[in-house]
C-alpha cells in the first residue's frame, strides 16, 4: 500500500452493508446499484444516518425522564402497596449493604443509558461541527456504545423474573409499572440509534481537513 | 451490476482500504487506522459452528420444557418456566415489555439457531443454502437482539433480591439455559460468513 491512506470513498468504491464485498461505483453514483454477491442495495454511507441518529437519540432522551421518574414495579405485600423506581432499587441494595449488586444495577440501569446518550450526542455534535479531533478515540467511543447498550436490559429482566416468581395471592405480588415501559423504550431506541449512526462520517470529516 | 473489487477490503468503521489477502485460521485482521476488525477467521469455523448450534438446539428445547425457577415462601410455592414472566407481563397489560422480553430471550436466540442450521446443514452436504443473503441479513438482526447473557445477570440479581424473604430453587431448565448461553455464543463466535461466500465462489 502507498504511504498515503486511501479510503473506499476516495477510490470510488463502496462496501456492501450486508456482506462487506467491495465494489467499484462510478462518480459516487450508487442509485439503483445492487451488490453482485448478495443483492443488497449499495450505499456509500448508511442512508440518512445523521437524521435518523438525531431523531432516535432525542426520542430516547425524552423517554429517559419518565423511565427514571415513574415507578418500574409495584410490590403488594399483605395489603400494603409499594412502588419502586430504578433509583429506589439501587438504594434498596445499598441499605442492605449489598454493594456489588447496587453497583451492577446502577451501572446497567442508570449509568449505561446515560453514557450511551451522552456519547451519541457528543458524536453527533462533533460530526455536525466538522471536527477533526481525535477520530480514533471517537470511533472507539462509538464501538463502546454499540457494545454496552444491551446491558441496560438487566432491570427489565429482573422485573420479569420477579413478576413470575412472586405471586402468592394476598401474601405478595409484584406487577410491572409504567416506568418499565419507558425504560424498555430507552433501551430499544438507543440500540437503534447506535445502529443507524455511521462511524465513517467521523473520518470523512477529518479526511476533508487533512486534504 | 457494479464490478467487485475482490482483492481489497474497506474498514466498516473508517472506510480505509486494505489489502489483507488470506487470513490464516485462528487469526484476525484489524484496521491499521482505527483498529476495527476487518476479518476474523476462526479455526475450523463451519464444523465447529454446526456442532455448537446443534447442541444449542437441544439445550434450548430443554430450557423451555422444564421448571426454571421455583420460589418457596412460608410453604407457598410458585413454579415457573422460562416463559412464565412473559405470559404474566402480557396479562398485566404490559404487552410492550412482554414482547421485548420474548424477542430477546426466545425469538432472537431461536432465530440464531434456526438460521445457522439453515445455512450450515446444506453446505455440509454440498448444496447451496436457499435464500442465503436473506438468511445472513436476518442472522445479523437476530444477533443484535439476542440477550441471553444479559438475562443471566438479571436472574442473579433477582435471586439475590428474593433470598432475603424466601428460598429460590433453580430447576433443570435454568442450568441448561446457562450452558445454552455459553454454547450459543461459542457458535456465533466461530461462525464466519466470509468463509461461506468463499466456499460458494470456489464451487462456481
Amino acid at each position: 500500500m502507498s504511504a498515503r491512506e486511501v479510503t473506499a470513498l476516495e477510490a470510488s468504491c463502496a462496501s456492501c452493508h450486508d456482506c462487506g464485498l467491495l465494489t467499484r461505483v462510478h462518480r459516487g453514483e450508487t442509485h439503483g446499484l445492487h451488490c453482485p454477491r448478495c443483492g443488497a442495495a449499495i450505499h456509500l454511507r448508511k442512508p440518512r444516518s445523521l437524521e435518523r441518529t438525531w431523531a432516535l437519540s432525542i426520542a430516547a432522551a425524552i423517554c429517559y425522564l419518565p423511565a427514571n421518574l415513574f415507578p418500574v414495579m409495584t410490590v403488594t405485600s399483605l395489603g400494603k402497596t409499594q412502588a419502586d423506581t430504578i433509583m429506589s432499587g439501587v438504594i434498596y441494595f445499598v441499605e442492605h449493604g449489598d454493594w456489588p449488586l447496587a453497583v451492577v444495577i446502577f451501572t446497567a440501569s442508570v449509568f449505561v443509558p446515560l453514557m450511551k446518550l451522552g456519547i451519541l450526542f457528543f458524536l453527533l455534535i462533533s460530526v455536525w461541527r466538522r471536527s477533526s479531533w481525535r477520530p480514533v478515540e471517537r470511533t472507539r467511543l462509538y464501538r463502546l456504545t454499540e457494545a454496552i447498550g444491551r446491558w441496560s436490559m438487566v432491570d427489565i429482566f429482573v422485573i420479569t423474573i420477579l413478576v413470575a416468581l412472586v405471586r402468592l395471592g394476598n401474601l405478595a405480588t409484584i406487577e410491572a409499572s409504567a416506568g418499565a415501559v419507558f425504560f424498555g423504550a430507552v433501551v430499544v431506541i438507543t440500540i437503534l440509534a447506535a445502529e443507524s449512526f455511521d462511524p465513517r462520517i467521523i473520518w470523512d470529516r477529518s479526511d476533508e481537513v487533512g486534504r | 451490476m457494479p464490478a467487485a473489487v475482490s482483492h481489497l477490503v474497506a474498514c466498516e468503521c473508517c472506510d480505509l482500504l486494505h489489502r489483507i489477502g488470506v487470513v490464516p485460521e485462528g487469526h484476525t485482521a484489524k484496521c491499521r487506522r482505527c483498529g476495527d476488525v476487518l476479518r476474523r477467521r476462526p479455526r475450523n469455523g463451519a464444523e465447529r459452528t454446526l456442532a455448537l448450534t446443534i447442541a444449542s438446539l437441544v439445550l434450548f428445547i430443554v430450557a423451555n420444557s422444564f421448571s426454571f425457577l421455583a420460589f418457596d415462601m412460608r410453604g407457598l410455592t410458585t413454579q415457573t418456566t422460562l416463559l412464565t414472566g412473559v405470559v404474566d407481563l402480557w396479562k398485566q397489560g404490559k404487552q410492550e415489555i412482554a414482547a421485548l422480553v420474548f424477542l430477546t430471550i426466545e425469538l432472537a436466540p431461536v432465530a440464531q439457531i434456526g438460521l445457522l442450521l439453515w445455512v450450515l446443514v446444506p453446505l455440509r452436504v454440498d448444496r447451496v443454502p436457499w435464500q442465503l443473503p436473506r438468511a445472513f441479513r436476518l442472522l445479523r438482526h437476530a444477533q443484535t437482539w439476542s440477550m441471553l447473557e444479559v438475562f443471566m445477570i438479571g436472574i442473579l440479581v433477582a435471586i439475590v433480591k428474593l433470598l432475603a424473604m424466601a428460598t429460590v430453587v433453580p430447576g433443570v431448565a435454568l442450568w441448561s439455559f446457562v450452558i445454552l448461553m455459553l454454547v450459543l455464543s461459542g457458535a456465533v463466535a466461530s461462525f464466519d460468513p466470509e468463509e461461506v461466500w468463499e466456499k460458494l465462489e470456489a464451487e462456481r
